[in-house]
């Protein structure tokens, strides 16, 4: 995930991802845990090198649960929500972005760093 | 003052230094190199001027034996050197002294004498014409009075104290502030007897004033005096490195700005308390050694030329020196190369020797303790019931010595420190720590650690005559690098000075509002 300077357009090879969310009793759950956000600390962020990144990554996936059946996977970067951009949020944006409770599907735009790779490789196999 | 003395003739082994002379010459000496034979014990000796080489007895190393100090009533070479030694030296110094203290009270006499002369002679001289004295002028007398009464406690004070010890040069503040008063109270004396005795004024007030103005001056003397002589040198300026030539033992002082003279004499009376006592016997383990390294090689000229006798110009001097060159480099590689076994030996001999001593001590530990518990201290009422064995700390000392006796002994014979302690002084250490409830271990400390100097014996220990050597000259200060040596017969000092630097310091304000802190967050929420 290429570094973030400030005023440029931030390029990244993103995957789409689409959740179902689950009803649990009066809750609907996505099944995964967030860190990150722009007030929190990027020093402690074990998925990615640099260490100034205040995105939101993913940090848990709950097995079977409704994200990790949609392809979602540990250490992923979450771009968009619904449209919504997560790349300069704070935390309790996020998860209020991602639990509203009048949706039933969010649509995610990921990236990590193995979809960089892919992109790259096939880009030299064409040559 | 005396010119550097050699001996009678018939001893022409050692020359006294008496660094007292204040002539040019001094100031070149430096400390002669003078190859000390490991073999002998004789101590190293500086000579003055010219670097003349004491001409000694060429076959000394060879008829002497080495002298161990084991026997405690031998008398050592040392003891030898410093008894005609001393009897040498007494004379010369102590009218010095006196002549020093004659001026002094000459001119104390003068300054105190002086003011009242001044209030006294117009009354003896033209009564009738003088006017009488009024009220502000008895009170003057007063203040004179007071003030001459000040001068003398702050004199007595600052300059009547025992002499502490006797430099080789005149001490220049003092010197300074003598002329000082001198000249003062001459041109006041000048002033006075043109303008006052000669033309018999009648104002007795404004003779009365000028007497107070004299004595004015001379207090401001004697502050001047005591920011000279007390006050300068009490910040310190300078850290000076003392260390002992023969065993390394090193201190480190801080000094104030001081003559080189004074700083020895202040490094001196703290060696009296520093420094561990210089124990000659501990150092014949290294002497042997080095003995054994130069024994065991020699030289053999087998084909090589042989130099002629006579000098006959430098040619032969050269090819002589070049000869003598050839043979000590090839001494050094030959030891270099040889297989040298030695440092086994001492590794072993050092080892043994600890676990010599460590037994030695425990053993001697068990029998004080032991020898400690026969004695118990007598209380009041018992003292009253049973007046039969009684005894005072002196005889307790005497009853328990005997069980203790030999196990201390043997322990130091094996530390060499047997010369140090005499069996009187042992029993006399014993009732001390008797009568003042000290435990055995409190009793043995001064046995298994030496002490400073001062803890011993007076006339055996402490050197009579020390020796300063210098190549600055001793009544200049202490510079950044400046080194010397105070010897005495056994050893020397060498002192180097560092100046202590300075120190550039800057501010910075911090205000107490200004801690602030955040917490880390790292929170993890689930969706």
């Amino acid at each position: 995930m290429s570094k973030y300077i400030p005023g440029q357009p931030l390029t990244a090879v993103v995957e789409r991802i689409e959740i179902q969310k689950l009803r649990q009793g009066d809750n609907l759950i996505l099944g995964f845990s967030i860190g990150g956000g722009i007030d929190q600390d990027p020093g402690q962020n074990p998925f990615t090198n640099d260490k100034t990144d205040k995105g939101i990554y993913v940090t848990r996936i709950t097995e079977k649960g409704p994200a990790d059946v949609a392809g979602l996977r540990e250490g992923d970067k979450i771009m968009q929500v619904n449209g919504w951009d997560m790349t300069m949020v704070t935390h309790d944006k996020a998860r209020k972005t991602l639990t509203k409770k009048n949706q039933d599907v969010v649509r995610l735009l990921v990236t990590r760093r193995s979809l960089e790779e892919a992109v790259k490789q096939s880009m030299g196999k064409k040559q | 003052m005396q010119a550097p003395a050699a001996m009678e003739a018939a001893d022409e082994v050692l020359q006294v230094l008496d660094v007292c002379e204040a002539i040019e010459e001094t100031r070149e000496v430096i400390v002669t190199t003078i190859e000390e034979d490991p073999i002998r014990n004789s101590p190293p000796v500086a000579s003055c001027g010219a670097g003349t080489k004491p001409s000694q007895d060429d076959n000394w190393g060879e008829t002497t034996t080495a002298v161990t100090g084991t026997s405690e009533h031998s008398l050592s070479q040392e003891d030898v050197v410093r008894i005609t030694k001393d009897l040498e030296e007494s004379v010369g110094l102590d009218c010095r002294r006196y002549l020093g203290l004659a001026l002094a009270v000459v001119l104390g006499l003068l300054v105190f004498l002086t003011p009242l002369a001044f209030l006294a002679l117009p009354h003896l001289l033209w009564p009738e014409k003088l006017q009488s004295c009024g009220t502000a002028c008895e009170g003057l007398f007063i203040s004179v009075a007071f003030k001459l009464l000040i001068l003398l406690l702050a004199v007595w004070a600052l300059f009547f104290r025992p002499p502490r010890a006797g430099l080789p040069r005149v001490f220049v503040f003092r010197a300074l502030l003598a002329v000082l008063v001198l000249l003062f109270v001459a041109s006041y004396w000048l002033f006075y007897g043109v303008r006052i005795l000669d033309s018999q004024d009648e104002n007795y007030q404004g003779i009365v004033q000028y007497a107070v103005s004299l004595v004015d001056a001379l207090l401001f003397i004697h502050y001047l005096a005591i920011v000279l002589l007390e006050l300068r040198q009490l910040q310190p300026c300078f850290s000076v490195c003392v260390a002992r030539s023969t065993d390394g033992e090193a201190r480190h002082y801080n000094l104030g700005q001081l003559s080189i003279q004074r700083a020895a004499l202040a490094i001196l009376e703290r060696y009296y308390c520093d420094f561990p006592v210089h124990n000659p016997a501990l150092l014949s383990a290294s002497k042997s050694r080095a003995a054994k390294h130069l024994a065991g090689l020699k030289v053999y000229n087998v084909d090589g030329e042989f130099p002629e006798a006579p000098a006959e110009g430098p040619g032969n001097n050269a090819a002589a020196a070049g000869m003598v060159q050839s043979q000590s480099r090839a001494m050094i590689a030959a030891a270099a190369r040889r297989r040298d076994t030695s440092h086994n030996e001492l590794y072993y001999e050092e080892a043994e020797h600890e676990r010599r001593v460590r037994k030695r001590k425990s053993r001697l530990v068990v029998a004080v303790e032991e020898a400690f518990t026969h004695i118990k201290r007598m209380q009041e009422e018992e003292q009253k019931k049973a007046p039969g064995d009684v005894m005072d700390p002196r005889e307790a000392a005497q009853a328990i010595f005997p069980s203790m006796a030999r196990a201390l002994q043997k322990y130091l014979r094996t530390t060499k420190q047997q010369h140090c302690h005499s069996m009187e002084s042992i029993q006399q250490h014993l009732a001390f720590c008797i009568t003042n409830n000290m435990t055995p271990k409190a009793f043995l400390e001064c046995y298994l650690t030496p002490g400073p100097t001062l803890q011993y014996g007076r006339d055996h220990w402490l050197a009579r005559k020390w020796t300063l050597i210098s190549e600055a000259s001793v009544t200049s200060g202490l510079k950044d690098g400046s080194t010397f040596v105070l010897r005495c017969l056994d050893f020397g000092l060498v002192v180097t000075t560092k100046r202590i630097p300075y120190i550039q310091m800057s501010e910075e304000y911090i205000d107490p509002k200004s801690h602030k802190f955040v917490l880390r967050l790292q929170s993890e929420t689930s969706v």
